[in-house]
């Protein structure tokens, strides 16, 4: 699983014009305020759509870069017209988080399981003899053998 | 004002002035009931549960008149004006009562006193508990009714005479579901209230044993139930209507439902961990106070405006009043919590990492970690406004980079979690127990990748190629295993119960089902995510074209193909229609002609789209009227979309499963000859799974 997840992060990426517009198509917003993808926008009469997704034609039949057609939408529009956060500046924040969260919350998990695994046994009353769990062996056989599929 | 009958807006106005008083007296006397011991005290009680009552028959009239003055046109109350007019079919007239900002506060406070006037006529349950509970409804009543009382008053009159027709109802809201969805997803969000009611009275009274969680979950699993049908009601409408050809845009309303989802979700599994073990008492008191108050936060994102939203009502300052009510409530649980989570304390300890508690424990993180996704990527775009002075778009890209991989991760707990016992699974038994689901799981993954792509979009793929295709092949594999792993313990269970008793298989299935339905409806639960997620999985296939279309003109996309036999328009009262009638093909031969449809609302003047859909179970033809070109030609969208079929049926198990899980179980009719030595029982009870 380990190679898969690397080939797939290393050969994604590559693609045909066609292919390269969806991708970027759906890494943009359109600014009709419909809060759509501007390959999805479905704002009937959109006023904004049809040029935004020509000027994305024409950049990328010239060759253009998916990074340099970004940056020239985001120079033309705004910020708002991408569809996530960059990776430069305060932007960075929205990635971390996430990610910190999750170390944070393992670490959390990790310190109760070792809190609970490190409980004292519960005090036993006199005259009491708490069982070895050695009499239910038979029983246990028996349900393996049952449930064995 | 019709000469010779009441105005609506004097009925309602007065009937919420005296609910509001109603839930006062109720939420004072209640305290004074509680706190104040005495034969006294429990006369007061009483009436102040009698108050409760009455104050959901009040609501319920404010209710009936806002729904009348609807069917009556009475353009005079400002609220009617804005979202009805003449021509409405009546449906839609109907559900004017949650269209609106104002309608639907109405609407929360009329479940809320429905939900406060069951719970105060089952109060022999445990009436301590459920005096308490019924206090802090009476709390969040009172607030819900001071809104619509001041600040979003529905029965508000028009400057003015009254208008003689309405401005009609959002274009969008036209349609079937518009009448189910919102009803649906407010019975989740404002049901949440009665588990939280619970949480907080058995934290305050310090309640002793565990009868209130047992309690508080069947009314989780009910709120749950709504919440999910809501959101999947919402997902079906948008993809029916909108036109975009998607289900769910993570826009920050929708996100605003999904986060109570997954807390209550959390609840609903670590819930069983109190139940057995004692274990997570302080947590499951945060994690229904938290689904509660996801479901306030969620309504304040909806109506305050502060985060923009297509789905948002019309800004009001009625967020401040929400952003107040947060923090008073948040103040109230951590000031009780701090008092009294002494009294929370576990039981148990924990014996091995590899067993069912630790698979809660997991579970709930990574639920959590959803939710804290969701809510950071929806409050993003307001954080990056305070701190760099702009705001950023957070969307598709961010969620499906964040959030599969945690979903993923939750599906492999799915299949794992159900076949760990708790205390202690031997690597034997795991062995055991995982080694054909797993088989069978790599073989089906490996099928999906080596079958023909003719079969399929789906099939054939290159998990390689693109990030998005290995998540959908993980998906597939992750889903078969939970399926596996689930279809392996109803056959286990069943064969045992067949030889036993002679029973046919599907019979023993039945009983056994029937012996612990909250198990096997939990299974089905499971199986209905397990079908959701292959929906997903096809979204990486999806396919689309665009174009301008005359007499005859072809469209290939997929393994269709789509003539434009004709185009044409029609008027009436109440919208003007365009359309585009097409012809499909499939391997030469036709299939089917489909209808996509443009419609403007003459009230509104409001254009939309209304999709044709074709579905069947491998994938859906999906054909949207964009518009005209200069020629009066029809431009059209297709999208081919595979396997969105399963969403809808995968939600329906889910209900379903609910259901079941809902039903009390069967007492088993074998008896069961218990060892001596049990009777003398140690202090750590021997416990069988759930």
């Amino acid at each position: 699983m380990a190679l898969l997840c690397a080939a797939v992060f290393a050969l994604s990426g590559a693609g045909d014009p066609a292919s390269r517009f969806t991708e970027v198509g759906h890494q943009l917003m359109c600014i009709c305020s419909c809060g759509q993808v501007l390959l999805e926008c479905n704002h009937v009469g959109c006023p904004s759509s049809d040029g935004m997704r020509n000027e994305l034609m024409a950049a990328i039949s010239r060759g253009d870069s998916d990074s340099l057609v970004e940056q020239s939408f985001v120079q033309k529009y705004g910020p708002t017209v991408l569809a996530a956060p960059t990776t430069a500046g305060f932007d960075r924040a929205a990635w971390i988080m996430p990610f910190v969260a999750f170390v944070l919350g393992v670490g959390v998990v990790v310190l109760v399981v070792r809190a609970w695994k490190n409980r004292p046994e519960p005090a036993i009353a006199d005259g009491l003899h708490p069982s070895t769990g050695a009499e239910f062996d038979q029983f246990r056989e028996q349900a393996r053998k049952e449930t064995d599929l | 004002m019709m000469l010779g009958f009441p105005h609506m807006a004097q009925i309602g106005n007065y009937a919420l002035l005296l609910a509001l008083a109603l839930s006062l007296y109720s939420f004072v006397a209640g305290i004074f009931a509680i706190v104040t011991p005495g034969e006294m005290s429990e006369r007061v009680g009483e009436t102040a549960r009698r108050a409760g009552i009455v104050v959901f028959v009040c609501v319920l009239l404010a209710a009936v008149a806002l729904v009348t003055a609807a069917f009556r046109n009475d353009f005079s109350i400002a609220y009617i004006f804005h979202h009805s007019n003449r021509d409405l079919p009546a449906p839609y007239k109907f559900a004017v009562l949650w269209s609106g900002q104002e309608g639907s506060l109405l609407f929360w406070s009329l479940l809320l006193s429905g939900y406060g006037f069951v719970l105060r006529l089952r109060y022999k349950t445990d009436p301590r508990l459920f005096a308490y509970a019924s206090v802090v409804m009476a709390g969040v009543q009172i607030f819900f009714l001071l809104l619509v009382n001041i600040a979003a008053n529905p029965f508000g009159l028009i400057d003015g005479p009254p208008r003689a027709d309405g401005s009609g109802l959002n274009a969008l809201l036209q349609y079937p579901e518009m009448v189910i969805h919102p009803p649906m997803l407010y019975l989740g969000y404002v049901g949440f209230t009665v588990p939280f009611a619970f949480a907080l009275g058995a934290l305050i009274m310090k309640y002793p044993g565990e009868k209130w969680i047992r309690i508080t979950r069947r009314w989780t699993m009910v709120t749950w139930a709504f919440l999910t049908c809501g959101v999947f009601l919402g997902s079906h409408w948008a993809y029916y209507v909108l036109g975009w050809g998607g289900y769910w845009g993570w826009d920050p309303v929708e996100n605003a439902s999904l986060m109570p989802w997954l807390v209550g979700t959390a609840f609903l599994h670590s819930v069983m961990m109190q139940e057995k073990r004692g274990m997570l008492k302080v947590w499951n008191m945060w994690l229904v106070f938290g689904t509660f108050w996801l479901a306030i936060l969620g309504t304040f994102l909806t109506r305050s405006g502060i985060i923009s939203s297509v789905h948002a009502f019309a800004q009001s300052s009625i967020g401040s009043w929400f952003a107040y009510f947060l923090a008073i409530t948040f103040a109230v649980f951590v000031f009780f919590f701090v008092k009294n989570h002494n009294h929370l304390r576990s039981e148990h300890r924990l014996e091995s990492l590899i067993s069912r508690e630790s698979s809660f424990l997991f579970n709930n993180l990574l639920f959590l970690l959803l939710t804290l996704d969701v809510l950071w990527g929806t409050w993003f775009p307001k954080i990056s406004e305070l701190v760099q002075g702009n705001k950023v778009t957070v969307g598709a890209p961010f969620y499906n980079r964040v959030a599969v991989p945690v979903a993923l991760f939750l599906l492999l707990l799915t299949a794992l979690g159900p076949l760990l016992a708790w205390r202690k699974t031997s690597f034997e038994s795991l062995k055991r127990n995982f080694k054909w689901p797993t088989i069978l799981s790599v073989a089906v993954a490996l099928f999906v990748m080596f079958a023909p792509q003719s079969w399929g979009s789906i099939f054939g793929m290159r998990p390689w190629k693109d990030i998005s295709y290995f998540y959908s092949l993980m998906t597939i594999f992750l889903s078969s295993l939970v399926a596996f792993t689930v279809a392996s313990e109803f056959y286990r269970g069943g064969r045992v119960i067949s030889e036993k008793t002679g029973q046919g298989m599907f019979a023993s299935m039945v009983q056994l089902t029937h012996r612990n339905t909250r198990r096997y409806g939990g299974y089905i639960v499971h199986i209905g995510v397990v079908l959701v997620m292959i929906g997903f999985s096809g979204s990486a296939f999806n396919q689309e074209k665009e174009m301008e279309m005359g007499y005859g003109d072809k469209m290939d996309i997929g393994s269709y193909q789509l003539v434009c036999r004709s185009y044409t328009q029609d008027d009436n009262a109440n919208q003007f229609t365009e359309w585009a009638i097409m012809d499909v093909y499939q391997g030469g031969k036709k299939i089917d002609s489909m209808t996509p449809q443009r419609i403007v609302y003459h009230a509104s003047n409001q254009p939309s789209t209304k999709p044709d859909i074709r579905s069947n179970f491998k994938e859906d033809l999906y054909l949207v009227y964009e518009g005209q070109n200069d020629k009066g030609q029809p431009v059209i969208k297709a999208h081919v979309n595979p396997m969105v079929i399963w969403i809808w049926i995968g939600a329906w198990v889910m209900i379903v499963g609910t259901g079941l899980g809902l039903v009390e179980s069967a007492p088993a009719p074998v008896a069961v000859r218990v060892p001596k030595v049990l009777e003398r029982a140690s202090a750590t009870p021997v416990v069988t799974g759930d």
